[in-house]
């Protein structure tokens, strides 16, 4: 096949390259340049797409006898990447940038550059397994728990997933890592990358403050209304959090307070007790299926953040999405937050949570 | 390279000698410079004296730029506006963009005419009615991207007794123009080695004796003491070798690659009757080609074509290798959209009919996939 791997120029990408060489594919590489003013130098593990980033992936690339190029997504990912982030934020939701970018960007833009230009498919380094079922390919998580990324590719439509190579998840990072020292790979210890690229300082509340204009509102207390506090712009709170809230008088038990509810309209933060943050019913829109639709009220395990836990429950059909009951209660839930559902370790698909509540009876 | 230039290199690998010392070896080495020194002057038209070796054109733009400029304002603190062509190499770009930015000068972009070449009246329009203040005019002899050929010599006629300091990019030229220094009329002229045949990182810059230009590296005093540095031997006679070889030559290599590269231009505009031909049909490097080719994005025609094993390039790409518009095309006055969909075909003096049936053979496939693929919306503005 000729397979397009796109080179982070971190040691997931090169590995995953050098797989798809090694299975006797047809490789070239790109690294995606997502910013017009990359840095020249990387700090930590933090940021991305630096010019150092790039070179790493060329020597990758070279190491491998992959022509190498560099695609300039800056565009397309200031537009449907960080805007939308924005735009989510300023609405009081906690959206998930990296599945968007993987949705937008890796696997729509890219691929279908890629396909256009005569490849058969993509190859990137994230920990997930793709298997022949029989309604076609089938997206899975990873062998490796505590690296699996098939909540980030929740978002991938069949079609997508056919066309998808991800030939790192039958490993554990620690035996990339021992491949990648072995294959001689210069960035076999480049640190891990984490948060959010964009944010190279990590300063999310910071950096949000910068993009979205924010004014002073009033902390509320979710059970009796009453003012508890102020806050500088409710955009910047995320439901559950309970940082940063600065609130004066300590409640009358004393529990701690979480925001329960981020009301934007009214810039009002709500707060309470952990109790009310436990919900058990979950709306969600915008339904991407990775294969065929679950039934009506099929059982099915839902994930609701990247390194959450699979919760079980069952999944109905409604006229503007999903809406998905859990068997148990769950913390804390934000509107934007995927929930990606899963038949074992099968994506079925998701959506992007619009509310969440309690339901008493179970 | 030129086999003869690998050869005479080769041979003073082992034993450079350093042509600073005064020992024998030192002496051997200091006559192998000098002699490379007189054979440059020869084909450059210029005198011995005015051949400063540098580590390529860049550094030969850079001490001519930023030299010239700081020398004119030492000696008339009003003279801070440089005057520039807006099609410049980065290599040129760069330093005067520095200039300005970090060192107190302005500059004024001459414009180009939409062959790419720079007038007499457009050099006229931007000196102004008065150019007292003006320590520095910089215009190519050749572009780079579209092969647009400018008559300098008559551009230097238009800052002649002004007290203008005149610098000419001529690194693209060598192998291809009768050029010389004397008759041009500037003060500063750049040439580097791999463009006629000779080495990577040997360059020169020809400096006229009454020129006065402040030195940018320090140290030995070597070359005029402009260009501080232990001399690069066999370098400066593998570009000495290279250069005597392509002037020797030109007629005959000009004359093929010329028909060679009508024959590429034929065929590309046969295989694809919408390119746009860029640049000029008449004042043109014999070597260049330079085509838009609507609805496909160079890159990724230069992607397609490269598995095919034909090498060719876009504009211009920064250190990121993030592809730009090329601001040549731009300043030409294209679309903006258009200019990302442009790819240069330049030919060699080893380029043979087989390579351009190669690529003609190869474009067919890429343009219909590249046009397939589309052209993305042009990056605007600041990202993260």
């Amino acid at each position: 096949m000729k397979v397009l791997a796109a080179l982070s120029g971190g040691v997931d990408s090169a590995v995953a390259a050098a797989r798809a060489v090694d299975a006797g594919h047809d490789v070239t590489a790109v690294h995606l340049a997502l910013s017009r003013n990359p840095q020249s130098h990387r700090t930590g593990a933090r940021g991305c797409c630096t010019i150092e980033d790039s070179n790493d992936a060329f020597r990758a690339a070279d190491m491998l006898g992959a022509p190498f190029y560099v695609w300039d997504m800056s565009a397309e990912f200031q537009e449907k990447v960080i805007a939308d982030f924005i735009h989510e934020y300023s609405e009081g939701r906690t959206p998930n940038p990296c599945l968007r970018c993987n949705e937008s960007i890796k696997f729509e833009a890219v691929l279908e550059r890629a396909m256009n230009l005569g490849f058969d498919a993509v190859c990137t380094g994230h920990y997930a397994q793709v298997f022949d079922g029989p309604h076609g390919r089938e997206l899975h998580r990873a062998v490796d728990p505590t690296k699996d990324q098939s909540y980030v590719l929740g978002v991938l439509t069949a079609e997508q997933i056919s066309h998808s190579m991800f030939p790192l998840g039958n490993s554990t990072k620690v035996e990339v890592r021992a491949e990648a020292q072995d294959r001689g790979i210069l960035v076999a210890q480049k640190p891990d990358s984490h948060d959010i690229c964009f944010i190279p300082d990590g300063d999310t509340a910071g950096w949000l403050s910068r993009q979205i204009e924010t004014v002073p509102g009033d902390v509320l207390d979710a059970q009796t209304g009453n003012k508890v506090g102020t806050h500088a712009g409710a955009q910047a709170f995320t439901v559950g959090q309970r940082r940063g809230l600065a609130l004066g008088n300590p409640t009358g038990d004393g529990e701690r307070r979480y925001v329960v509810d981020v009301d934007v309209k009214n810039n009002t933060v709500l707060v309470g007790p952990p109790m009310l943050l436990d919900i058990n019913v979950i709306e969600a829109i915008k339904p991407r299926w990775s294969g065929p639709l679950p039934t009506q009220g099929q059982r099915i395990h839902v994930q609701v953040r990247a390194h959450g836990d699979a919760l079980p429950g069952r999944v109905e059909q409604t006229e503007s999405g999903i809406r998905v009951v859990l068997d148990d209660y769950l913390r804390g839930v934000a509107a934007g937050q995927a929930a990606v559902l899963y038949d074992g370790t099968r994506v079925i698909g998701s959506a992007t949570i619009s509310r969440s509540r309690r339901m008493e009876t179970l | 390279m030129f086999t003869m230039a690998v050869a005479a290199m080769s041979e003073l690998l082992a034993d450079p000698g350093n042509p600073s010392s005064l020992h024998a070896a030192g002496r051997r080495a200091r006559r192998a410079v000098e002699e490379s020194r007189e054979q440059v002057a020869s084909a450059l038209g210029a005198r011995p004296t005015e051949v400063v070796f540098t580590a390529g054109g860049t550094e030969a733009n850079n001490i001519a730029l930023k030299g010239l400029a700081w020398a004119q304002r030492n000696a008339d603190s009003k003279r801070t506006r440089l005057v520039i062509s807006s099609v410049e190499h980065h290599a040129v770009l760069d330093p005067i963009q520095w200039l300005v930015d970090d060192d107190g000068f302005s500059v004024t972009w001459i414009k180009a005419q939409s062959d790419g070449m720079i007038t007499p009246q457009a050099l006229q329009e931007a000196l102004g009615e008065d150019s007292s203040d003006v320590a520095l005019v910089s215009v190519m002899l050749a572009n780079n991207e579209v092969g647009t050929i400018n008559d300098v010599a008559a551009l230097t006629e238009v800052t002649r007794g002004h007290g203008i300091s005149f610098h000419t990019d001529a690194v693209q030229t060598p192998m291809w123009l009768d050029v010389n220094f004397a008759e041009l009329g500037v003060c500063a002229m750049s040439v580097s080695g791999h463009k006629f045949g000779g080495p990577n990182g040997v360059g020169a810059l020809i400096m006229s004796r009454d020129c006065k230009a402040v030195p940018l590296i320090h140290g030995g005093g070597q070359e005029r003491d402009l260009r501080s540095g232990t001399l690069d031997t066999p370098g400066i006679v593998g570009f000495a070798t290279a250069l005597t070889i392509a002037v020797s030559e030109r007629a005959q290599i000009v004359t093929r690659v010329r028909a060679l590269r009508d024959s590429l231009v034929a065929g590309v505009l046969e295989v694809a009757p919408d390119a746009h031909f860029n640049g000029s049909t008449t004042h043109r490097l014999a070597n260049n080609s330079h085509f838009a080719f609507p609805g496909a994005l160079g890159d990724s025609l230069l992607m397609l074509l490269d598995a095919q094993g034909v090498e060719c390039s876009v504009g211009s790409a920064c250190s990121a290798g993030v592809p730009q518009p090329s601001h040549v095309l731009l300043a030409m006055g294209a679309d903006p959209d258009l200019a990302r969909c442009t790819l240069r075909f330049s030919l060699g003096h080893t380029s043979t009919q087989a390579d351009v049936e190669e690529l003609l053979a190869a474009l067919p496939l890429a343009l219909e996939r590249a046009r397939r693929a589309g052209v993305p919306r042009a990056a605007v503005g600041v990202g993260a």
